[in-house]
């Protein structure tokens, strides 16, 4: 599974995307920000409890308790401001 | 109906032109062009002027949102043509980011369309700005009445 970064998270991440394999316990979006915590401190920051950031599913918009079973990609990235 | 995510500028004429060409039962034609303007942001103690921007956005995602947008348009709304081009990059202030155009048959619908579109398009659309200061960048805040001008066309999610 590739997981990608965008704006501010990226460069707190440190990367722009990564491949992963969670563990079958990471079931939802959740889990996985939770077990991505522990990669690094980086990883820690970007995705704190508190943190305002949202999240995609194969991109599409995802609520963190969103499964992500046979999800190519998913994506965290901070609220949008285009326009 | 068409959605395009690029880089380079855009002439408005030539896009309206070739948006209503052929097709007559276009009354109205509601245009929004959005601009990257010059701001002020206090910094410390200093007043900084941003001069530039660079947009971000997530490639695939961004054209399947604002599809999605569009389409949701043309569920509410008798539209007979759409367009949103919006820009990526890095943009110096007076640049256009964006151009929406909505053609219906009669002028409330194309307005409320219209502005539906980017009302939806700033929540919706997976667009992040960086600010250029002279101090250095910054990540510009998601900005609340942004919300608020989304909400009041009801709470469908897409």
């Amino acid at each position: 599974m590739r997981v990608r970064y965008f704006a501010w998270m990226k460069r707190t991440v440190g990367v722009p995307d990564e491949e992963i394999t969670p563990p079958p316990d990471v079931r939802t979006v959740g889990d996985l920000v939770v077990w991505l915590r522990n990669r690094s401190a980086g990883h820690a920051e970007a995705l704190a409890e508190g943190a305002a950031f949202g999240a995609a599913v194969d991109q599409r918009t995802a609520t963190f308790d969103v499964a992500i079973a046979g999800a190519r990609e998913v994506a965290f990235f901070p609220p949008f401001t285009g326009g | 109906m068409s959605v395009r995510v690029q880089e380079a500028d855009f002439d408005v004429g030539a896009e309206l032109e070739q948006l209503t060409r052929g097709n007559k039962r276009i009354g109205g034609l509601t245009v929004f062009v959005g601009l990257a303007r010059e701001m002020h942001v206090r910094e410390g103690l200093h007043r900084e002027r941003i001069d530039a921007l660079t947009l971000e956005h997530y490639p695939g995602m961004t054209e399947k949102a604002l599809r999605e947008i569009e389409a949701e348009a043309c569920r509410r709304w008798p539209l007979e043509a759409t367009l949103i081009v919006h820009r990526y990059g890095r943009l110096e202030a007076g640049e256009r980011i964006v151009l929406v155009a909505v053609g219906s048959p009669h002028r409330e619908a194309a307005f409320e369309a219209c502005a539906f579109l980017v009302d939806w398009l700033k929540t919706k659309a997976p667009f992040w700005k960086l600010e250029e200061t002279p101090a250095g960048e910054k990540w510009v805040d998601a900005h609340e009445g942004d919300d608020v001008a989304a909400a009041r066309w009801g709470k469908k999610p897409l």
